[in-house]
């Protein structure tokens, strides 16, 4: 039987809508996020582990939790 | 989540506005939450005061999240929509600057010394009890009534988002947010050249 690989979750945020308050990082468990140059924040892709806390907090509703590509 | 010492700055916020009820001058204190961000931003290209330091958003999150004062909805398209955040940004200073004009013109013994506080850039309230004069010129504590005025506005109306919307919405349409990005992106395209 063929086994179903299922990719993992991760965080994605719409940079352009994003205005970089900082509020995801300060809730994110694994440090993933960071805000770049004061502009957008930025998933470390490594470390997310697509729990989802950021896009709840996130004010701009700018962040989404979705299956990431290999 | 380990606590920092800048965790805790919402208490500063908090007393801020209980001041502004006992002496009006404390109002001048506020001007901090307008340098120190443009500051940091400025100097280091970072919105280092909204994602640390800023004590009204802390005070937000603490209504809106722990004390469940929020719906914890997403906020509207519009409301993040650039048009209504530069707009609200331009629209703030524009009241800002009027502001600063009347203020001018109670230094310069034009106009009086208006002991009330506009609230929504509409409704005058009397704040007498908060004036107990002042060995400067009038115009120090019209500055304060005026700038008091802002910084009561613009909680309300973060409150009113706080409830309807996420805890820290106020931080999606922030005018000094708004700002301190606009600036880091200007800095980061500088560097980019």
């Amino acid at each position: 039987m063929e086994k179903k690989i299922r990719k993992k979750k991760k965080a994605f945020v719409s940079a352009d809508d994003c205005v970089a308050c900082g509020c995801c990082l300060k809730v994110c468990p694994r440090n993933a996020i960071e805000i770049w140059h004061g502009i957008m924040a930025r998933v470390d892709m490594e470390r997310c582990i697509g729990c989802g806390k950021c896009a709840k907090e996130c004010p701009a509703s700018v962040i989404v939790i979705q299956e990431a590509e290999a | 989540m380990k606590k920092h010492w800048y965790d805790y700055l919402w208490i500063l916020s908090l007393t801020y506005l209980v001041l502004g009820f006992f002496n009006i001058l404390f109002a001048w204190l506020g001007l901090l939450c307008f340098f120190i961000p443009l500051i940091i931003s400025v100097a280091k290209g970072t919105k280092g005061y909204c994602n640390r330091y800023c004590g009204r958003g802390q005070l937000f999150s603490l209504l809106g999240g722990n004390f469940g004062l929020s719906r914890k909805k997403d906020i509207p398209k519009w409301m993040k929509s650039k048009w209504f955040r530069y707009g609200f940004l331009i629209f703030f200073f524009i009241m800002f600057f009027q502001m600063l004009w009347n203020t001018w013109l109670v230094f310069s013994n034009v106009q009086d010394l208006k002991q009330v506080v506009t609230l929504l850039w509409t409704f005058k309230v009397p704040w007498h009890w908060a004036y107990h004069g002042t060995l400067l010129h009038p115009g120090v504590a019209q500055f304060a009534f005026g700038f008091y005025s802002v910084m009561l506005t613009s909680t309300i109306l973060g409150f009113f988002t706080m409830v309807l919307f996420k805890p820290r919405s106020w931080c999606v349409y922030c005018p000094m947010g708004t700002m301190t990005q606009l600036i880091c992106k200007a800095k980061q395209k500088g560097q980019a050249a």
